[in-house]
């Protein structure tokens, strides 16, 4: 397996050569004026759509992250019932 | 479900001033255990003598069940584990923080886990299902699923949560993973994970919830962040 660094470079690579590919073709084809701006501002439109989905996921996993109440109450529980246990087994707490 | 016949559990806990902190966790351990196990303590000559505290409970439970296996000074976290397993009789070993973070219950279901899927290496995941952090502030939480989401875009490692350190292996497989995995510290837990997918074994995930330490201080400090980064960008260039 090649290492991720160079799977992203080629990928990016075969992005960026595709679009300039339709660039330098669009110039004298007969393509209506919108798609050219649409082909034109792809690369932004691909970098603003990740950051988009990026900043939404980010977000929701933030949101939706659990909150473990209960989890600390229990080892708050757990270490007076330990300590008990302990002490009556001869162990020397300081 | 009840324990295959010859399967044992080495657990291991590295401690570094870890006193008020070791009994508990040894006495959880101990009630939630039901297989066949040793407690593997390996203490880097702790200044609030966290060993005269093992012993303790050495001679509470036992040598079979209690195993020292001390050093001299402070030698960090990656040596401790392979020191540790180099003592470990068990077939499986279990890796986890003395800090009670890392919360004994959750044993069992990596057993159970392991077995129903015959899985390498189970996994304690705090950012999938049940899983998730006490303790944790907002800007804390953003940081932490932020970088888990870089993780996952730039990595790709098939499992969910890389940084965290509790976690099931059987022996061989810990043993060869450990040779071929060449960073220390932080980034030793998230290069083990790539390292086993590398290698083609197979990860099961338990979601675990993660408290924030009670007792103590947090001893990897340093700049977590820097850290974090710097081992995402090797791993990222390298694997
Ligand atoms: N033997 C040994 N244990 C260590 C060392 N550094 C940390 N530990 C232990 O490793 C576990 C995790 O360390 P901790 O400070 O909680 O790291 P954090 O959870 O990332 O903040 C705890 O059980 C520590 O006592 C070390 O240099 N040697
Ligand atoms: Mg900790």
């Amino acid at each position: 397996m090649i290492p991720k660094l160079f799977q992203w470079l080629l990928a990016g690579g075969a992005f960026v050569a595709l679009w300039v590919g339709l660039i330098l073709g669009y110039l004298d084809s007969d393509i209506n004026d919108s798609t050219k701006d649409v082909i034109l501002f792809l690369p932004v439109f691909v970098i603003v759509g990740f950051a988009i989905y990026s900043v939404t996921v980010i977000c929701y996993k933030t949101a939706t992250f659990n909150d473990c109440v209960e989890a600390s109450k229990e080892l708050q529980q757990d270490i007076k019932d330990a300590t008990e246990d302990l002490k009556s087994k001869g162990f020397k707490f300081d | 479900m009840s324990a295959n016949k010859e399967d044992k559990y080495s657990i291991l806990l590295p401690t570094y001033n870890e006193r008020e902190n070791l009994p508990i966790i040894v006495w959880l351990l101990v009630k939630h255990l039901k297989c066949d196990y040793e407690i593997i303590i390996i203490d880097d000559g702790s200044p609030d003598n966290t060993l005269e505290v093992a012993k303790q409970l050495q001679g509470i439970y036992g040598e079979k069940k209690i195993v020292l296996r001390p050093r001299e000074k402070k030698l960090g976290l990656g040596t401790a584990y392979v020191h540790g397993i180099k003592h470990a009789t068990g077939n499986f070993i279990i890796i986890m923080d003395a800090d009670l973070s890392h919360h004994p219950k959750f044993i069992p279901q990596f057993i159970e886990k392991q077995k129903g899927g015959d899985y390498d290496i189970v996994s304690g995941t705090r950012y999938i299902g049940n899983g998730g952090v006490f303790g944790w502030d907002l800007k804390r939480k953003v940081i932490s699923r932020g970088a888990n989401f870089l993780t996952q875009i730039l990595l790709r490692p098939g499992a969910s949560d890389l940084t965290g350190s509790f976690r099931l292996y059987r022996k061989d497989v810990l043993e060869k993973m450990v040779n071929a995995c060449v960073s220390k510290g932080y980034v030793f837990q998230m290069e083990m994970i790539i390292r086993a997918r590398q290698l083609g074994y197979s990860i099961g995930e338990v979601p675990i919830s993660f408290v924030d330490r009670v007792y103590g201080e947090s001893k990897l400090g340093g700049n977590e962040i820097i850290q974090f980064a710097k081992g995402l960008l090797y791993l990222f260039a390298t694997t």
